[in-house]
Formats: C-alpha cells, structure tokens, sequence
C-alpha cells in the first residue's frame, strides 16, 4: 500500500508540476467568478466530473444530457476550461468510485455530494474543498437548502436539488374508497387505510425488499418524536440515549400493526419492475407510497411512454406531506428531506468552484428545473417548475419549520446502515423498536 | 528475488550431485562459458516465470497481505489510512465474540457476531446441504443418462444449461420466478397451497431452502457432468462382465461405476466446498443476503458490512477469516481425503 501510494504521489507530483509549469503564466488569481471574463488569456485548465445522471431503463437520460449542455455551454464562455464528464450510477458512485478515487488521491475534480455524515468524514479526512470564502455570495442566494453541505460553519459543497418526501397518492383510488380529504393526521391517514382496504384497494406500498424504503416511515416517526437539537446533535455525537429514538420505533410497530402495507412487503422492491412499489402506485393497485420528489419520474417510468399514457398518470397522481403524529418534541410542520449537490476535491483548481457556481447560478437552476423536471435549490429558479404537485413539494420543503436530512445520510453509511438494518427488522418481525437504538449504539461504539 | 536466487544456486550442484551419483544418466556437456550459460538459464526462468509472478503477488499475495494489514484497524475506508487507529485483533474479537471491551460486548454480540456466526453457519449448512442433496441427485441423474439413448447430447445440453448461466442472469430470472405476484406464487396457489409468508426469499425462516433450492438448480448440472465425464472413463467391459455374472442394475452401479469414479466425486465435493465457503454472487444478486440476513453467507457479509456500511477494518477482518477458513479446509482436504487419488494417480480407487 505504502509503495503503491508513492507511485501515485510520484505520478501526482509530475502531473501537479506539468499543471504548475502549465498555470505559472496564468494572471487570474481566484480562476475569474464571473463566467467568460477569464477569456482568452487564461491557461488551458481539465476538470474531471462525476455525476450520477445515467440513463434509465428507457434509454433516456435527461439529467446527464442537460449535464452535458452545462459543461458545454461553460466550456463555450470559458474557452481554457475542458469538462470530462463521467456518468455513474448512484451505489457506485457514492459507494465504491468516489471513496476509492478519494484514497488514491487521484480524485475527480467535481463529484456528486450527498452531504450529511459521509461528507463530514470526507471533510475531517482532508479531501474536500472549503467552499466557505469563495462561493460565499451563491451560499446566501441558495439559502437554508445548503445546511446539509455544511459542517458547523464551513461549507464543503453546493446543492442544485433539495426537497421534502411525503406520500404519493392515486387520487381516483382515494375516491373509489370514498377518501374526500388528504390526511393530516396519523388518525385521518389510519382512517384512509381502512376504507381502502373495505374497498379492497391495497392502501400503502413499501419497497422494503431494499431496506431504505422501509426505513423512511421510521425516519418520519423520529422526525415527530425527537426535536430538531436531538436529531441534529445525534448527527455530531452519536447519542441514541434519548427516549424519542425508541418512541420512533413503537410507533412504526405499532402503524404496521394495522397491516396498512401490501402483502410480503419485504419481497417488493421500490423501484424496478412492473410488481415493485413504485410500479404499483403507476398500475393503480396500490394507493399511496412514502416517497421523495423522485418518484415523479419514477412513476411515469411504468407508462408505455406514450404522452396520453403519461398524462392520464400524472392527472390521477397527487401528494400530501407525511400527517404530523400525536404528541412528540418534534415540530409538525417539519419534514424528512435530501437531495444533491457537488463538492470539489481539494486539490481541484480554482475553475472548479466557479463551474459549481455556475451549475447552482439561478439560469441553470431554471433550466435544471425545465430541462429535468427536478426541483432547485434556488429560491430565484422555483418559478420554473411546471407541474403543480411538484410546485406542492416545493412548497412544503420552503415552509416546512425545518427539513431534516434523510437520516441515513446525516449518521453516515455506518451508523446509518446499521439503523436502517434494525428497522427493517421491525417490518419483517425479527427485530423491535429496541433493536434499532441498540444496532445504533453498537455501530456508533465502533465509529 | 533474492531469496529464489539463493535457493536455485543452491539446488544446481544438488541436481549435479544427483546426476553423478545416479550414475548411467547422461552427462551435461561440458561448457567453456558456464557463466553465460547461468545467467540464459535464470534470464529463462524469469521470461517465463516472471509475468505469472508479478500477477500473482500483485493480484493475490499483495491483496492478502493488505487485508490482514486493514483488519489491525479501525478504519472507514474514507479517512486516510495513515491516520486509522490500530487495534489489534479487536475486530476478530467483535466478529467472534462480541469484542474484548465489557462495556460494548453485550451490544456487539448482537450488532456483529450474531450476524456473522449466522452467515458462517449458512456457508457450512450449504456444504452438508451440497453433499446430502446435491451428491445424490447427482449421481442418480448421471447413472441414468449414462446410457445411449436419442436425444442424450440435448439432455446433456439442458442439465448443463444453468450452471453456464450467469449468476446475475439466473438470480434475476429467479427474482422474477419467487416475486410475491410471480409464477412461483401463482403455482401455489393453483394448487391451494400458502407461499411463504414474507415472501419466498424475504421471509426469515424460508428464504434459506428457496436459496438453496436455486443453488441446487444452479451447481448440480456442473456435478452431474462430471459425474457423467467421469463415468465414460468406466471400461464397459466390467459392466458386461459383472451383467453375465448377474449382477443388478443397482449391484453394477453400486459395486463398479460409483467406486471407479471416486475420485471425480471427491474432487468435485472439493470444488463444492470450496464454493459454498465462497458463494457470493447469487447471494447478492438475490438480496445481499436477504433483509433479515436470512441467506447471507460470509462473503455477503463481509461486503455489506465493509463496503455498504463502511466498516473497512472489521470488513478485511472478514474477509481474512474467510481465507484462512478456505485455505485450512483445502488443505485438510487435499491432505486427507484427496491423499489417496493424489498419490496414485492411475489407481481408481
């Protein structure tokens, strides 16, 4: 390893020496923020760029074709800069790709972020560029949607998307079982169940075959029990001791209790195929689902393309925020959320931050909006958002008291995995509401 | 390099030695340049030798030995490692028996060696599994395609078909078969009958035998060939003899054909072993091991746990565990029960 480490610091000496030779006649010391002034002056420059935007099971790939414009149009106002894009799916990307680029110090320039947790340890291990100075003014555009990119007061990355999950609903089946309103309350929604299922509708899915799904009600449950100082101090120091983390997990026994899921629910899967929870919500044979924004697309995946098909899907599909629960320390107008964003390596040059601030500057947000159908961070792009019940999710994440970042992300893959394993015990019985905090506090005890 | 070097200075005069004494052999002709001739032999040696070499220690011995060197640490795979905490062999500790440390011990025997012993006793039930099932199955299916009859090369084809599947492929295939709205379901149903409650894979206490079943559909057609190439090397003449001395169908196969290919069965239970201890593949592709860790086997484990949950440390901990557990068996193995097929290569016993 040690040998292996000095070959690629060898190698990234000559290459930091080539750039160095390469850079040294370059006048423009902060790499120019506004874009196109560097002009024709400024040196050649190479940024690496991993994102996650590949293609879907269609073949189409919205998220890195509008990608590749933005490069495109940069590269085209910043003719030193050349952008080598990289598209990789999501679970190799965050799991395998970027902490392997990471410890060889051979990273890519810009890289998707999910912040939270795994960011922080990318943060106190040295890897990630302090966004704080530079991109200071694009941070207090974007507002409150960069705090899970943050740690304490400096900032490691940029987000282009942020929003809220809530459920997802097929607003005929609300009718057929005579549901008039949209829950508000965990009562109104275990009152929706139950006419769903008189109606032999199967009232909620759940992807939990995949773990994380499942794990969302949890989260939901959490957000309500605990307050927002106990879940974001959890994210620092690890401590589950606090009595709300066991009320999450008695509540989700007891909401599956009232069997509001489809039948083996630990066999669907969320997304793939015509029988995973998200399919069934496309179908109509399933009611609702707790989900992100995501799922928008995701549905409409499951219509044979045409654009009635997909009309007919998006008329009947609609969304509420998660119903507040009885009692707890947390506020009820709070919500589980998360989204994406870049960070640069720290290592990266300078073009860097100002490409990010580009890819997060208000026009692109609006054409990400436009282009993708994905939800900006920019408070200045929101109004490019078409559709109305994204326009809702939009909403309800810029009122929500606070968003609470998924907390999978915000404990990190190891504390967070371990929670999210404990819970999936409790939906498929082999584990309860003190497995969770005791699978938290043994996988926190080996951080 | 240097420790080979030495050793093949030393072993030329042994092989000269040898040939003196052993008396009739041809001398090497003698040389005026014994130098030269030293260095073409060794220059030999390492064009040959040398780019198996470096892939090996590159591909093989250098991934051990930093494995056995990450399993020291505490480390997340994301901090540098120069700056991971060493700790001994706390994290073998934690997988055999909840760690050293009192305080966490409690909550470790659940978090980490319940898991682990769990996903341990699944690769051996599949090695007994391998030989109470797959063994018999086998071998009745190759007694009875061992026979001329029309369509045996299509026969032959379709047993084999699975094992050259891709295990992706045939997971997926699967997945599709045991979905909760599936064929698998729907037989069942047809024929009155209840599937799993959780579902055929999900479900905590089934998710084991249908994991099993797929693994038998998938690796008996590779036993079965064998078996069958195994048994084409059975002279006819001895079952043709023992059928005029009136021995059964039953008595032939019992008395001639199953001992003369012995060692086919034996190295293939060796091969069988050694794939249960490292099964991996259909495991993931089905599940990582299943939600409940139902079918999880050790080599799941140790990914889910090092790559998925970070824990790179107590992961290369697992993962060193898993080859001395593979390299032990194999050489008990070899030394037992392969001993004697080694050791007479020609005897067919």
């Amino acid at each position: 390893m040690a040998n292996m480490r000095r070959v690629t610091a060898g190698v990234a000496i000559a290459a930091s020496m080539a750039l160095l030779a390469a850079c040294s006649s370059n006048e423009e010391p902060e790499g120019g923020a506004t874009s196109g002034a560097t002009g024709g002056a400024a040196e050649p420059v190479t940024l690496t760029w991993w994102h996650n935007g590949v293609a879907g099971d269609s073949g189409e790939n919205s998220m890195g074709d509008y990608w590749d414009k933005v490069a495109a149009d940069y590269m085209a106002a910043n003719p030193n800069v050349t952008i080598e894009i990289e598209q990789i799916q999501n679970e190799d990307l965050q799991r395998t790709r970027i902490p392997t680029a990471l410890q060889s110090g051979d990273a890519p320039d810009l890289f998707q972020q999910w912040g939270g947790g795994e960011m922080a340890a990318q943060a106190e291990a040295g890897y990630l560029m302090d966004l704080s100075d530079v991109l200071a003014d694009d941070i207090e555009r974007l507002g409150g949607g960069v705090a899970p990119w943050q740690v304490g007061e400096v900032t490691y990355g940029l987000p282009y998307q942020f929003a809220v999950e809530g459920i997802w609903y097929r607003k005929s089946l609300f009718e057929q079982a005579g549901i008039t309103a949209e829950p508000t309350t965990m009562d109104e929604l275990a009152d929706a169940v139950d006419k769903l299922k008189a109606a032999d509708i199967t009232p909620i899915a759940v992807g939990a075959a995949d773990g994380w799904p499942a794990a969302h009600w949890w989260y939901n449950f959490a957000l309500r029990s605990c307050s927002q100082d106990v879940v974001a101090a959890a994210g620092t120091t690890l401590d589950f001791s606090d009595p709300c983390w066991l009320d999450a997990g008695t509540q989700l026994e007891e909401f599956i209790a009232t069997k509001p899921f489809q039948d083996q629910f630990m066999s669907t899967v969320a997304q793939v195929g015509a029988t995973s929870s998200a399919g069934m919500v496309a179908n109509g044979t399933a009611a609702m689902e707790l989900m992100g924004q995501w799922n928008y697309f995701v549905y409409q995946g499951f219509t044979d393309g045409s654009d009635e098909a997909n009309q007919a899907l998006l008329d009947d599909l609609d969304w509420f925020p998660m119903p507040a629960t009885d009692g707890g320390a947390g506020d009820p107008s709070a919500a589980m959320g998360g989204g994406d964003g870049f960070s640069c390596y720290v290592d990266a040059p300078a073009e860097c931050a100002d490409f990010l601030a580009y890819i997060v500057s208000d026009d692109v947000q609006r054409g990400y909006a436009e282009a993708v159908g994905g939800l900006p961070v920019a408070p200045a792009a929101a109004d490019a958002i078409a559709s109305p019940v994204l326009q809702e999710i939009a909403q309800t994440t810029s009122s929500a008291a606070y968003v609470q970042l998924w907390m999978d992300t915000l404990l990190g893959p190891n504390v967070g995995g371990a929670m999210n394993d404990g819970i999936v015990n409790i939906f498929n019985g082999t584990g309860d509401a003190q497995g969770v905090v005791n699978a938290m506090i043994a996988a926190a005890a080996t951080a | 390099m240097t420790a080979l070097e030495a050793s093949g200075r030393s072993t030329v005069p042994a092989v000269d030695a040898q040939a003196s004494a052993a008396g009739p052999r041809p001398v090497t002709p003698a040389t005026d340049h014994p130098r030269r001739d030293t260095v073409r032999k060794w220059a030999e040696i390492a064009l040959f030798v040398g780019p198996a070499l470096v892939l090996f220690l590159t591909f093989v011995v250098y991934p051990v030995v930093s494995a056995a060197r990450f399993s020291l640490y505490k480390w997340n795979g994301v901090s540098q490692f120069s700056d991971a905490e060493f700790i001994g062999f706390e994290n073998y500790a934690r997988a055999l028996f909840g760690g050293t440390d009192p305080a966490t011990q409690e909550a470790f025997v659940t978090a980490y060696s319940e898991p682990f012993w769990q996903a341990l006793s699944h690769n051996f039930a599949i090695i007994f599994l391998s030989m109470a099932v797959q063994l018999p199955i086998a071998l009745l299916v190759a007694l009875t395609l061992n026979r001329k009859f029309r369509g045996r090369a299509f026969t032959r084809v379709v047993i084999f078909a699975p094992y050259v599947l891709s295990e992706v492929i045939a997971g997926i295939m699967w997945l599709i078969i045991f979905d909760p709205n599936g064929i698998a379901t729907e037989f069942m149903q047809s024929i009155g009958l209840d599937s799993p409650a959780g579902g055929w894979l999900e479900d905590p206490t089934w998710g084991f035998w249908t994991v099993f079943f797929i693994i038998t559909w998938k690796y008996v057609g590779l036993a079965i060939i064998l078996f069958l190439a195994g048994l084409s090397g059975v002279s006819e003449d001895l079952q043709e003899a023992a059928a005029i001395d009136g021995a059964s169908w039953w008595q032939i196969q019992w008395r001639i054909n199953i001992p003369l290919i012995g060692p086919t069965i034996r190295i293939w239970a060796f091969l069988s072993i050694i794939g249960s201890i490292q099964l991996f593949d259909m495991v993931w592709v089905l599940n990582r091991g299943g939600t409940a860790g139902q079918y999880s086997t050790i080599a799941s484990y140790m990914m889910e746990i090092g790559f998925f949950r970070a824990d790179w440390g107590y992961g290369s901990a697992i993962a060193v565990i898993m080859f001395i557990l593979s390299f032990v068996i194999a050489l008990a193995y070899m030394a037992t029960i392969l001993r004697r097929d080694n050791a007479h290569p020609r005897k067919a016993r």
